[in-house]
């Protein structure tokens, strides 16, 4: 009986300093949001409760348009990192030499231990106007004048698949080690085409990886400040530029807030709506 | 007809060759066993007629059409896999009609040929079940059946009741054969374990360092053993080392035994004897038969696999299975009997 409450005790104590990390850091300062999101300034400059700044993000076409340009091109970075890791995982799951399976998983680590500023500053040194690129394209006569590869959609978009991949090719390469060859094997016997074993059992089989990857990578993405600043700049429109702006440069922390809940709300719908369509589950996918 | 025609084929990998000239010809609706222990080539030559591997050279045919062209996917020919390879995703339904989506048959033709099936191996009404629902002997049976319903010329088994527990496997063991008879299918049936081998196959290949050593009936291959590795492998034996002293009569342990010879047998050699092929105080108007005396070391008692472990003069030990009919109840340890083998049991191979 005395041990039983002990073991409780125990049990609370080492969840103590989880549960005060996620409530002093977290959940108190989410309220506080919350709460501050619903306040604006009346004409006489005082706090009052309403529904402003929510209604500012509806009335403002490009707060609204950048909200959905972000979500869109989160998704569509989201697909293009899963379809570019998925070779790459299943090449050093399935296809390659068991010894050199590890050198290469920590070749694709390595990137990681470099922060991600620094990784995104090695792009803009590729990229820029007078960057490498530029001056080979120079050298072998390709062009005459430097061009800028910087600053647009296309550019943004590769840095977002660049940064995100490690999130991918993890949980991919995880459940596909636990797949037995002689499913693909089986498969091939009872007539399958390649397409077939590639959509029918492959995909099915990893995909709890590829749900869990393609959330936090969808997350990542959306909430990503650092490469839409950096690669896309001025023009990248990303909607985390727009609660950064209310935040620092109007200090408006009710419009900031606003919006911070917003994308919020956002996020967890898309990824809501993903799973019913896709027929998967959370719960099998945070497995 | 011959369901399966092999044509000396071989398999070398870069390290080593697997597979050494091997030929044979299996009948339409034979169960056909190859036996051998593990390395011995087996599942390559599995491998090959099921067309994973590429032959290095040679001819499979099956229905006499040659298939060293024909991918996998295309051949008349299917694989139950030593894991079973049940695909984990889907309900027991949408694996056995796996094959036949592949073929583009209709759906209710792909629904009764499924509920049709899976009443042949007793598992009706099991349609909409998970996979990891399903106990070891029913997912075999599945697995069977998800491979039958295609239909083939020839089904390839992969030791699949290797994973199963003992009692499950020797129902296993019948049910296989029940099946096989059902459907009329070839099967050609992969093992190591020689009880399941013999229980169920009309015919037997046994394999040893990439080669046939004999092609006979299990009865065949009991009683009349071709070589040495073959009566070690099938069945239990003594092994006595012996000298040719003439024809038909060869010294070991100090006792003279005579045999029905094998010719080229060279002066120093191994007799076999099979501890069921001993009698104990065997009755004198048994004619063509050896008998000398033992002493008993022990008894190891095993229910119907009861044995004696006996000394012959030299301390040689001698195993001699002990029917447990009450016959011989008064036996014990330290006794001295006699015992006999008559001639035809006792076999002489060359010393490897």
């Amino acid at each position: 009986m005395l041990s039983d409450i002990r073991f409780k005790l125990g049990v609370y104590l080492l969840l103590l300093p989880v549960l005060l990390w996620l409530f002093l850091l977290i959940v108190i300062p989410q309220f506080e949001l919350l709460l501050l999101s619903f306040q604006a300034e009346d004409d006489y400059g005082e706090l009052v409760w309403s529904f402003e700044n929510y209604k500012e993000f509806f009335v403002n076409e490009i707060y609204w348009y950048t909200f959905i340009r972000t979500a869109a091109y989160a998704i569509f970075v989201t697909f293009l990192t899963f379809v570019v890791t998925f070779p790459v995982a299943f090449y050093i799951t399935k296809i390659v030499n068991k010894k050199y399976a590890l050198f290469l998983s920590i070749l694709l680590l390595l990137p990681f231990w470099v922060s991600e500023l620094v990784r995104v500053y090695g792009w803009t040194i590729l990229l820029r106007e007078s960057g490498i690129i530029n001056y080979f394209l120079q050298e072998f006569g390709f062009t005459s004048k430097g061009i800028e590869l910087l600053y647009n959609d296309t550019s943004m978009i590769m840095g977002l698949v660049y940064t995100s991949m490690l999130f991918m090719v993890v949980p991919i390469m995880s459940a596909l080690e636990g797949m037995d060859d002689s499913f693909i094997e089986a498969a091939y016997d009872l007539g399958a085409s390649k397409f077939t074993i590639f959509f029918k059992i492959i995909i099915p089989y990893a995909s709890s990886g590829i749900v869990s990857g393609s959330i936090v990578v969808f997350m990542l993405t959306l909430g990503n400040y650092l490469t839409p600043n950096l690669i896309g700049g001025k023009n990248s429109l990303w909607f985390t530029e727009q609660i950064y702006n209310e935040f620092i440069a109007s200090l408006n922390w009710n419009q900031g807030s606003a919006f911070g809940f917003l994308l919020l709300i956002l996020s967890s719908l898309i990824i809501f709506i993903a799973l019913k369509i896709s027929k998967q589950s959370l719960a099998k996918a945070l497995r | 007809m011959n369901s399966l025609d092999i044509k000396s084929l071989r398999k070398e990998f870069a390290d080593h060759l697997a597979v050494k000239k091997i030929s044979l010809q299996v009948k339409q609706g034979e169960f056909f066993s190859i036996l051998g222990p593990s390395g011995c080539g087996k599942t390559t030559l599995l491998r090959m007629i099921s067309g994973f591997l590429q032959p290095s050279s040679g001819d499979i045919l099956i229905n006499d059409k040659l298939m060293n062209n024909v991918p996998a996917n295309k051949r008349p020919v299917n694989l139950v896999f030593q894991n079973l390879a049940l695909f984990p995703m889907m309900n027991v339904y949408e694996n056995i009609a796996f094959g036949l989506k592949r073929r583009k048959v209709a759906k209710n033709i792909i629904d009764k040929k499924v509920k049709d099936i899976l009443e042949k191996v007793h598992l009706s009404g099991y349609e909409n079940k998970d996979i990891s629902s399903l106990s070891g002997g029913q997912k075999q049976r599945v697995a069977i059946a998800r491979s039958l319903i295609l239909e083939p010329s020839i089904l390839l088994l992969d030791e699949p009741l290797g994973a199963l527990d003992l009692k499950l496997r020797e129902s296993m063991k019948i049910e296989l054969k029940k099946l096989q008879n059902e459907f009329g299918t070839t099967f050609i049936y992969i093992t190591h374990d020689q009880s399941e081998a013999l229980v169920m196959s009309d015919r037997v290949a046994v394999m040893n360092a990439g080669v046939f050593e004999q092609i006979d009936t299990p009865q065949n291959l009991y009683a009349k053993p071709k070589t040495a590795f073959v009566a070690s492998f099938v069945g239990e034996s003594n092994i006595l080392k012996a000298k040719k002293i003439s024809e038909n009569k060869v010294k070991s342990q100090e006792l003279e035994f005579k045999v029905n010879f094998i010719d080229e047998v060279q002066e120093e050699c191994s007799l076999f004897i099979r501890p069921e092929a001993i009698i104990i105080n065997p009755d004198e108007k048994i004619k063509d038969i050896n008998i000398f005396e033992v002493n008993i070391k022990n008894i190891l008692f095993d229910g119907s696999n009861t044995k004696l472990l006996a000394l012959m003069s030299k301390n040689k030990e001698l195993m001699i299975s002990l029917p447990q009919n009450k016959q011989f109840k008064e036996l014990q340890k330290g006794d001295k009997i006699k015992v006999g083998v008559s001639f035809e049991d006792c076999k002489v191979f060359n010393v490897k």
